[in-house]
This record gives structure tokens, sequence and C-alpha cells, in this order.
């Protein structure tokens, strides 16, 4: 089996610790979460940082609750938890959707959601689904505390808003009333990276559409955040029209690249039909009429 | 003394003595984890090798630098081809009488071929020192695409061969009759010509491979450890390599963490383990990483077919193939001597041809060499997936159902043996009865009428169908070898004064169950319990010679050999109980682990009782030593022809393209089954085999040789959720020749089934789009889009 | 750096460098061979072993990460001599072939098996399709899956029959 080059080890005991730490070792230094982007990074030797920092006892950074009108995910929430959270489900069920493709059962155990975020892979799932639902992440650093936007967060691929020095400590999600989002992914096996993903959450009041966000997954050097599809479809009533409409528009926002999971026409084709079924999906949920 | 059949261990279901679903005894180690695999092994003072591999696919070495490396504490060496050459083991022959770089001196030829070797006290240092070499490459354009190897324009790659003017690896091979098949074309009612790529792919055993080499400078003792599919022949290619006595090379082979053909072929690795011991006087250990695995060691097909078939008065008559094999940068197909093509023409399938013709030219390119690998029965994959995407082709042409267009066509049960129109003697079948046994498992009728009403709807079903007959089991002698040594297998039995016995055989098992079925088969033909017997394979020095496990051998040759070897000590066990029971061998009868006198069934001899006499002091039949054992070296009067139906039932959503297999149905017909629980499993390991070939199995390269599908990231195999509740039928019909009436099967489902699923993707396609007449493999989303919109490319 | 791992029970400490992945940990422990490796990249789960009860890639995890923590191998599925029911079931429906795959996938059956023991009150089995998607971390190229979700099903019947509860 390929192995890691040398490095040196700590085990953070407290958030603030690995912050220090983080400053201390400076750009050479990693956060290791649950591993399963960084660890394969590092047997391959794409990777070779020389200090890592264990965050995995910081059990402060692992909770999925509500506080009044915001939903708040620890960094250190498991994949798994995310997938099995009836508080998620309830609010946001494109978690669910999301988790249930995202790579394999024992993988899940392990990957975090801010590892997920913070290594940016353009085809990832969580970004596309914290993008649709117009989340925001808090970040901590030396400098304090700041709140980061999706929309701001990723920018480019592998490269996210959060500093060298700084750890994202938590997603934040605002409940509003009449929401539904759902995740449509296409993968040439299970356990692949997406082909193309799209997320979509819809917010829906008096029968026409308040907010609608779509985050799209493979689509480009980083998560696509297809605005004018989304804003498509403010003030309007649902339709399968509608749906068609923003898949288009979708579409055009799409920058997939050519590889070996497929050609740029078939990507823009998925990034179309995904996000029409997803904002059905979405719609169905909205409506409390799951189809 | 007499005995009676109360003494006799009675059989069960659950205990069969002979053939049955007998559980497995080698379970035992397995299920605890106290396996024996190659990488298990440490012995005391081993040192770990490593490789560096060429980022080039074509290039000159101007310069290899080793001396960063050496610097590195615990590295203890670093190989070049130079440093071999002064041993003699810079190049190595193959399989296929050519010649392969162990180490690239002059110009490595494939991306990933192996470069220098390093020798370090532990695996992890001797990767740290790979980056640490540096090698001064001169890039050259590669040869990627097989159509245009032969331009005349094309880079030499193996100007290491002084008469190597171009890239041709074989020269044409033909089978069949060109003329007659000619005119069985003119008089056709109808032709159908199309071209067939069977995509490069790769066996991909979990295990990868890798050799423990442990020379003994005193004793001039070479053992190796190897995961090997056919130790003793590489024994005698060692020692004619190494120049080593073959007796003093010993090869154990513990457990093998599957073989599939991927651990056939030598690599270059196991020379420079052979080499790092020789030069250290310690156990030095190589075992792959999975991308070497993927990257490097023998891949299968990559054939580039040109076909047509033709058919008269509603039956087909005739079939014409010209077919390019992409060998890679060495050749080192395996096959036999006589066979440079395998048994490619085999392809004149199922079906009563009245003529054939089939032409094969296999040329170099800059890739991995290989080709002859993954469950292929020696090309059979090709041939069947030729014959079997053409038959169904044809019949969409003439508007026929596609078991139709089969039933009408096929050999009658009455014609066997049949002699094919390229030289093959097929020895039992009864065609027609096993594709209704799948027709009726499967609702066949049902099936259509489903798709009616779906495609009504614009749902995309398919139905593909495949019936294959493959010849396994090489071979006799008088037709076939492998690098001049005969494939026939050889078998040892002795029975212990106890009555226990152990059978000694050449196969090796990679996870067949050899050690429950060979049991088995002396459980039969002696009657001893299948407990009783131990199966004693995987060691050169401990078991009779044979050409080892691939091809789907084991049944068919060692199988026979087991038989006819438990024979003899039967016959022997006759004429000593004879001399107990002081009566004549012909008065006596057999029934299962007892000779008894035929007049009075009373008086007879358990084979326990024939054993201890065998051993005792008391008097032996005339002219015969005492004991109870015998050996014999099978030679198989032909090959056995395992045939079967399948029927694949596909989903392909209409705006993703994704394509789900819903039903597979596999009715298989290997003759007598020994152990019909393991047969399933064999054909259950097969069928998904063909979904990940049919649906996602591909080593692609991009213009300039690199390899895109390197790791199983992007070598993608399918799980527990790609692959469908399999659905098995058998019939049996015995093989004529083969001692049991057995035909082999390993390699059947890998055989049968990608034409089967590829079939219902079209037939899911042209539900659409009736103009579809072909997609290649695999049909991977972005494919079967394509396809559907009327551009269906080739892979690569 | 000095760690302590807790395996099948018993405590292994050794001296390690911070790389050293889990799997080599486990199998640098005598008599402890039986977790496997077959990949790169996280892909094949031959490796897969109970962290903390979970299953987890052993071949994605670094030893020192595993430090004050319990595993369970494959070795340890075994207790005073008595097979566990998913060894017995794999054994049953032959569900092993070349057996390289084999830990792995019985030590995702124990932990699939546990979870749905815990969550499943009303004694209803697993479906086929969630024990596909629970093995499908997992690439087994002998047996085409089939007698693996039997051994799982045939593990699941057991243990509602005996009652038996393994304890992590």
């Amino acid at each position: 089996m390929q192995t890691p080059a040398p490095c040196d080890y700590e085990r953070a005991t407290t958030v603030d610790g690995a912050i220090a730490a983080l400053a201390e070792h400076g750009p050479s230094a990693r956060i290791l979460a649950g591993g399963h982007s960084l660890i394969p990074m590092m047997k391959l030797r794409l990777a070779t940082p020389e200090y890592l920092i264990d965050i995995n006892d910081l059990d402060e950074l692992a909770f999925i609750r509500q506080d009044g009108d915001l939903i708040r995910i620890g960094a250190m929430t498991r994949h798994v938890e995310l997938l099995s959270s009836e508080l998620l489900a309830r609010h946001f069920p494109v978690f669910a959707d999301a988790e249930r493709v995202i790579a394999d059962p024992a993988v899940r155990n392990r990957g975090t959601i801010g590892g997920s975020l913070c290594q940016a892979d353009p085809s990832e799932d969580l970004s596309a689904v914290c993008a649709a639902l117009k989340a925001a992440v808090m970040v901590r650093g030396p400098r304090g505390e700041r709140l980061i936007g999706m929309h701001e967060f990723h920018v480019g691929p592998y490269m996210t808003a959060v500093a060298a020095d700084e750890i994202l400590t938590e997603v934040r999600l605002l409940v509003r009333p009449g929401a539904g989002s759902a995740h449509e992914k296409v993968e040439r096996r299970a356990g692949d990276f997406a082909i193309l993903a799209a997320s979509a959450a819809v917010w829906i009041d008096g029968g026409t559409y308040v907010d609608a966000g779509i985050g799209l997954g493979a689509a480009g050097p980083t998560t696509i955040d297809a605005v004018e599809a989304a804003e498509h479809l403010q003030g309007k009533a649902p339709s399968e029209e509608l749906f068609q409409a923003a898949g288009k528009l979708a579409a055009e926002a799409a920058m997939p690249l050519a590889d070996t999971r497929g050609p740029v026409d078939y990507k823009r084709h998925l990034a179309e039909v995904l996000t029409k079924r997803a904002l059905h999906r979405a719609t169905a949920r909205a409506l409390q009429q799951e189809a | 003394m007499a005995t009676t059949t109360e003494n006799l261990p009675s059989a069960t279901q659950e205990r069969p003595i002979g053939f049955g679903r007998l559980k497995r005894k080698e379970d035992a180690r397995f299920i605890r984890g106290k396996g024996n695999y190659l990488d298990d092994l440490r012995l005391p003072g081993m040192l770990h090798g490593a490789i560096l591999r060429s980022p080039f696919a074509h290039a000159r070495i101007k310069s290899i630098d080793t001396s960063r490396a050496l610097a590195l504490p615990g590295v203890l060496g670093v190989v070049t081809a130079k440093d071999l050459e002064t041993l003699g083991l810079a190049w190595m022959p193959t399989i296929s009488y050519d010649t392969q770089a162990v180490l690239a001196g002059d110009k490595v030829r494939f991306q990933h071929q192996e470069v220098a070797f390093v020798i370090a006290t532990d695996e992890y240092i001797a990767r740290d020192a790979l980056p640490l070499i540096v090698v001064d490459y001169e890039p050259l354009p590669a040869v990627v695409n097989a159509r245009k190897a032969l331009d005349p324009d094309a880079p030499l790659i193996r100007d290491d061969k002084p008469e190597q003017t171009d890239n041709l690896a074989t020269p044409t091979w033909e089978a069949g009759d060109e003329e007659a098949t000619d005119r069985v074309f003119a008089q056709a009612d109808t032709v159908i010509t199309q071209d067939i790529i069977y995509p490069r792919c790769h066996p991909a055993p979990m295990e990868t491979c890798g050799m423990v080499a442990d020379f003994n400078a005193e004793t001039g003792q070479l053992t190796l450890y190897n995961g090997n599919q056919a130790p003793h022949a590489h024994r005698t290619v060692y020692a004619h390599v190494a120049g080593l006595a073959e007796h003093m090379i010993r090869i154990i082979v513990a457990d093998i963490g599957g073989g599939f053909g991927n651990k056939v072929p030598i690599y270059p690795g196991y020379v420079c383990a052979i080499a790092g011991s020789i030069v250290t006087g310690k156990p030095v250990k190589w075992i792959e990483d999975r991308s070497e695995n993927l990257m490097s060691t023998g891949f299968a097909r990559d054939y580039i077919m040109h076909a047509s078939i033709c058919a008269k008065d509603g039956k087909i008559t005739g079939l014409k193939v010209d077919a390019l094999a992409d060998h890679g940068a060495f050749d080192s197909t395996a096959q036999p001597t006589k066979f440079p093509a395998g048994f490619f023409h085999i392809c004149c399938g199922s079906y009563d041809l009245q003529a054939s013709h089939v032409k094969v030219k296999a040329i170099y390119s800059n890739k991995a060499p290989g080709g002859v690998a993954y469950r292929c029965s020696f090309r059979v994959t090709e041939a069947v997936y030729l014959v079997e995407r053409m038959t169904e082709a044809l019949a969409v042409e003439m508007g026929v159902d596609p078991i139709e267009l089969r039933m009408r066509s096929f050999i009658g049960p009455d014609q066997f043996p049949y002699e094919t129109t390229t030289g093959w003697t097929y020895d039992s079948g009864n065609y027609a009865k096993t594709m209704k046994v799948a027709m009726e498992i499967a609702g066949y009728e049902e099936l259509r009428s489903e798709q009616a009403e779906k495609r009504a709807r614009g749902e995309l079903m398919g139905i593909g169908i495949s019936f294959f007959t493959e010849g396994v089991g090489a071979g006799p002698r008088k037709h076939m070898d492998i690098l001049g040594l005969a494939m026939n297998d050889g078998a040892d039995l002795r029975v212990h004064p106890s009555g226990q016995a152990v059978v000694s055989i050449s196969a090796q098992t990679q996870g067949q169950g050899h050690e429950t079925t060979f049991a088995q088969i002396v459980s039969e033909e002696l009657g001893i319990p299948p407990e009783d017997v131990q199966v004693r394979h995987g060691d050169t020095d401990k078991s009779p010679y044979g050409l080892g496990t691939y091809g789907s051998r084991s049944t068919p040759v060692s199988g026979g050999a087991v038989a006819v070897v438990t024979r003899k000590v039967r016959d022997k066990a006759r004429r000593i109980a004879a001399t107990m029971l002081e009566t004549r061998p012909e008065d006596l009868g057999w029934e299962k682990g007892r000779w008894f006198v035929k007049g009075d069934p009373e008086k007879g001899a358990l084979i326990e009782d024939i054993a201890r006499y065998a051993y005792s002091g008391a008097p032996m039949p005339e002219g015969m030593e005492g004991g109870l054992d015998a050996q014999v070296m099978y030679d198989p009067p032909n090959l056995t022809y395992p045939y079967g139906a399948y029927i694949a039932v596909v989903d392909i959503d209409p705006e993703t393209a994704e394509v789900k297999v819903r039903r597979f149905i596999a009715v298989d017909d290997c003759g007598v089954r020994i152990n019909p629980m393991i047969v399933d499993g064999q054909i259950h390991g097969g069928l998904a085999e063909g979904v990940g070939i049919a649906l996602m199995e591909v080593l692609t390269f991009d213009e300039s040789g690199n390899c895109l599908n390197g790791s199983f990231m992007d070598y993608l195999i399918p799980t527990a959720l790609e692959c469908p509740d399999f659905e098995l039928g058998e019939t049996v019909t015995p093989c004529p020749h083969h001692p049991l009436g057995a035909k082999g099967i390993g390699e059947s489902s890998n055989v049968g089934s990608p034409p089967a699923i590829v079939n219902a993707v079209i037939d899911a396609l042209r539900q659409k789009d009736p103009s579809l007449r072909h997609i290649d493999m695999p049909c991977t989303p972005d494919r079967v889009w394509a396809a559907m919109q009327g551009r269906p490319e080739p892979p690569q | 750096m000095q760690v302590t791992i807790t395996i099948n029970g018993q405590e292994v400490t050794r001296d390690v460098e911070p790389r050293l992945l889990l799997v080599h940990f486990i199998r640098d422990t005598p008599g402890l061979t039986g977790t496997h490796w077959g990949c790169d990249t996280s892909n094949c789960g031959a490796c897969v072993v109970l962290l903390d009860g979970q299953a987890v890639k052993s071949c994605t995890t670094l030893a020192v990460m595993a430090d004050g923590h319990e595993v369970r191998t494959v070795e340890g599925l075994e207790v005073d001599g008595q097979l566990d029911p998913v060894q017995l079931g794999f054994h049953e429906t032959h569900a092993l072939q070349c057996g390289f795959c084999t830990p792995g996938m019985m030590m995702t059956a124990r932990a699939l098996l546990d979870e749905h023991a815990a969550q499943a009150t009303g004694g209803e089995r697993l479906t086929d399709h969630e024990i596909r998607t629970a093995i499908s971390g997992g690439i087994c190229r002998c047996t085409g899956y089939k007698n693996i979700v039997a051994a799982i099903q045939w593990a699941e019947e057991y243990e509602a029959a005996h009652q038996v509860r393994q304890e992590a």
C-alpha cells in the first residue's frame, strides 16, 4: 500500500489550543478531523503536511441543535450523524438525501462536515447542500470569530475563505417556514464522487416561492451557486415548466470540465435534469406532499 | 477380516460422501482471519523492496542517480538495470516467447514500467526512498491508439529487438476457411458488418501481486513465497532465467487472495526480489500497491474487431472476424504455443455454421503488457462477446426474436461430438434445453410484454440474451503446451494405514475451494468421507508437476487426474481385497468405500481395512508392492465445453442514462457438478465481473499514454448495490470424455455475461431509437447518453 | 511516540511514527494479520475494523488517532471458542471464496447487526437493500455478493432465534 511521508502529530484538547498549534507550526501544519480526505492524499503524497493537529477529541464541536431560528451543526459532526439526525430530517431533508450517496457507511462514520467543507473538493456534495440552503459557517482564529456566508465560502478548487490559521467551528442554517429541500446526484457507481449533483432548497409562502437556492456539485472549479436559476423562481407558483426553465438556467451557470466521469455536454445536461428533479422534490416537500 | 455395511459412515445431505453441497473445509481459517496471504509472511531479517516506476509511457533514460536514495537511513541498496545486467537478469523471457525488461535500461516503454528497485529495512522507508531517485528522461511520442501502431510513421517501441522494424507483436494467425466463408456470405439473405471493441480491463483481485524471495547462500536453496497460479511452470522458468538448478528452487504458495489470471505471469518485481535476496543474503519481500497492480500487471482483453455475420433461410450461416489485439509494450500473453490468439477462434459459437474465418494479429503499444487474464479462458471472453453481439444485431436486422434466431441456429443435441468450422470438437450439449430453462426462470414472455408496456410510456427497459459455448481445460499434450511444457497435470494419492488419505495436486486454488472439491472427488471414487482426505497443494517440492490453475483447468485436468489416480488406488484395493477375502478380483463388487463378494455381499472389506492390510506384513497379491497409493500424469483427450444461456434485464433512466441491471438469469451446463454450492459461487462471481466489464470497468489512456484509471477511485468495480440478486438454473449434460463427466466452470459467467448486459442496454435504447445498432463497453452513463444522442463512441 | 490501543480486549502498547497507518499497527501485532488491505484509496474495505464499535477503514486512520481507543478485529469475533453468528453465517452460505475481503465484510456485518438490533425494536429484519448498502464500502471479486447478503440474513435469523447479543 502507499504510505504517507514522515510527519509530527499532536492531539488538541481545546479549540483554542488547536488554533494556537496552527499558528505555531505555520503553513506546513494541517488540521486532522475525520482524515478521510487528508490521509488518502498523504498516502498518495499529494499532501505532505509536516505537522498534524488532531481535533477528534474536541467533543464541543460535535453537535446538531436548534437555537431559536438557527440550526447549528458543529464542524466535527460526522456524516453518519447528519444522515440519521431527526432534527435535520424535519427541517432540511436534503442532508439525508446527500448523505445517502456520500462515500460509503464506513467512511461516513469518520468524515465530518467541517472536513468536507474545508476540503472543498468541487465534487463534494455537502458544499452543494450548504450553498443551496444559504448556510453560513462560523470560523475562529487568532483574530477572533467571523461568520462567512456560503456564497463567499468557496474560492477555488480545494480553496476556501478559511485562512490558514483558522478553524471552521460550525455551520449555521436559518429555519424559515415553508421550507423544502432535496439533493440529486448521478454517479458512475455507488460511493463515487458525482458526475454531477444538484441541491435545491425552496421556501414557499401562499403558494409561491419566496426564496430558493440551487447548488451544483462537480459542475465547475468550485461549487456552483446557480443564482439566476434560483432567482427565476421568485414570486412564481410551482410548475413543471418552471422547474424546466430553472434547470436550463442552472445548466447555463454550470462550468463543468471534461474528465473520466464525462464530457462537458453530458454534465451540462445533467445540471438541467438534476436541478429540475431536485426542485420538484424540494417543492413537494415544502408543500408537504412528498412525491 | 470381513466387515459389513454397518461400518460405513453414512452420507447425508450436509455431509455427502462424494459429490454434493459440502461446506468448505478451508473456511475454518479464513473466517477466523487466519489465512496465510503473502503480506502476512514475516521471516527473520526480512527486507522490503519498492519499485520506482516511469511517469512516461515512452522515453529514453539518460541517467539514473541513486545516491540520495542510498543515503537514506534504512536503505540497503538500489538496484537498476545496470546491476541486473551483471547477473544476466536485466531482461527475462515471457510466456509467449518474447522478452521483457525487468528494469528499464535504455528506455521505458509504458507508464509505470519498472526502473529501479529499492531494498530497505521496512516498507515505509523503501517507499520514502523512491522520490529520492533522480531519473533523467527524454520523452518520446507514444503509441496509444492500437489502430495507429502499424502506421509507417509510428514510433518504434521494441528497438531492443534487432529484427523488429515495426510494432507488430504477432503476425496474422488464421482459422477457418476464407474461401468457403466468402461463398456462404455471397449466398446469404442477410449480412451485417460491425466494428466491435472489447476494451482493456483488469482482473484486479483483492490481493495484489508480490513475492518473498529467500536465497540461502550456504545451501544454494532458493525458496520463493508467492501468490502464484502456476508455480511449477514458474519454477522451471526461473531455473532457466536465473541459471539456478531447478531442484534447488522451491515455490511455496500459501493462500491467494484472488487470481483471475492476474497471478499467472512472472513480473519484474519477482525477479528483483530474487536478485535482492541473492545479493543481500536475506529474505526480500516485494508486494505491489493497487496502482502498480492496475498499471503494470497483466491486463485483460483490448481487442478491436471487425466482423460480419450472415443468415440464410432464417438461420445463421457464416461469420468472419478480423481482429487487432493490443498486447502492450511486451508480449506476455499466456496461451498454448500453437494458439497465439488463444482460443479466440471459438467465436464460431454455439451455432451450426456453414463456414467461418478468423484472422487475428497483435501489436505492441506503449501500455503495460498482458492481454490474457480475467477469466478469459484464453480469449474466449472476446470470442463469445463478438459472436453474441453479432448474433443479437443480426436478429434485429432480420426482425426476429433473438432467442428464436438462436434456437433455429443452434447445434442440435444429436450433432455432438461436433466439429466446428474452426477446428474445435465440442464434446456434448443440448443447447435448446438450457435456453428454455433460462426463458422459464426469466419469464421471458412476461418480460417482453412488460417491455412493450413500458415503451408506450417512454420507459427504457431492455432484455439481452447471451448463449455461449466455451472450451476449457487445456489440454491434450499433443496440441497444448506453454513454453514447451505440456498442459498435463499430475496427481498423487496416498492412503495411510488408518484409511485416511492425502491427495497431492498441482492445481493451485485462489478461492475455488480445492481443499474441499478435490477431497470430494477422492471421496466419491473411494468412499472415504471427505474429512478423511487432506488435499495438499501449494508447494512445488511436495506436489506433482502441473501447469496450474487458469483457463478453468482445475476440474477438467486436475479433477480428471484425481479421479484417475483414485481409481488406480481403488483397483489396487480390489486386488488386495481379493487376496484378503480369498477370492478373485472379478468376483468383487463395489459400493462406495467397500469391495464385497458379489455372491455373498455380507463378506467384504472396507477401504480402511484394505489400507491397514496393505501396510502390514500380510501377503500382497502376486507382483504388487505394499502400501496403498498411486501416481498419475493426466493427459486430457480434449478440452471440455461448458455452455450456458444468460438473460439480462436492464432499466435505463431516459434522462440521466444511468443503467441498472434489474435481473440476471444464468443457466449453466458444466456437466456433472462436484459441489453445486461451489459451482454456484463461481458463477455468481463471474456475473458480478460481467456487470463491471459491461458497465464501468475500463483502463483508458490519454494521447501521451498516461493511464487514467490507475486506482480504485477510477477503476470502478461493482459493489453489492450494482449487482442484482442473480438467478441461477442448471442443466447437466455430462462430458463424455472426462472421468467424472464434469466440465470446467470457473470462467463461464465472465465469458457469458458482458454480451447479455450490453445486448440488454442496446435493446433498451432501441425502444426509443430503433436505428441504434451497437454501443461499445463500458456502458457508463455518459457513453450511454452519447449513444442516445445518436453518437455512440468507442472508448478512447 | 508511544500509543496504547486496546485490540480485542488486550492493550497493545508500541512506539510508533505518527504516520503509521492503523492497519499496519494491527498487522504488525503478532497474530493479527487477519485485517487486510487491498487498495491505496480507501475504496476496497478489506481493512475494515470496529473502532469503538463502529466500522472504520483502518487504512485511512493513523495509529496515533486510535491511541486510547478500542479496536475489534476479525480475530476478536470468536469469543471463548465460540464463533460469532456472522462467522457461522459466512461458512453456512458459502459467502467466502478466496477469503481476502472476508474479514472486512464480517466486521461490517457485525457492526450492522449490532446497530440494527439496537434500533429495530419491533424485530423487523434488515432488507436486502439495507444489507447491500451497508456492505457497499467493500469490494468482493469472488462471490458477486449474493451469498454475503445471505450470510448476514442467516446471522440475523440466528441471533433472533438465540437472542444472542454480541458485546463489542
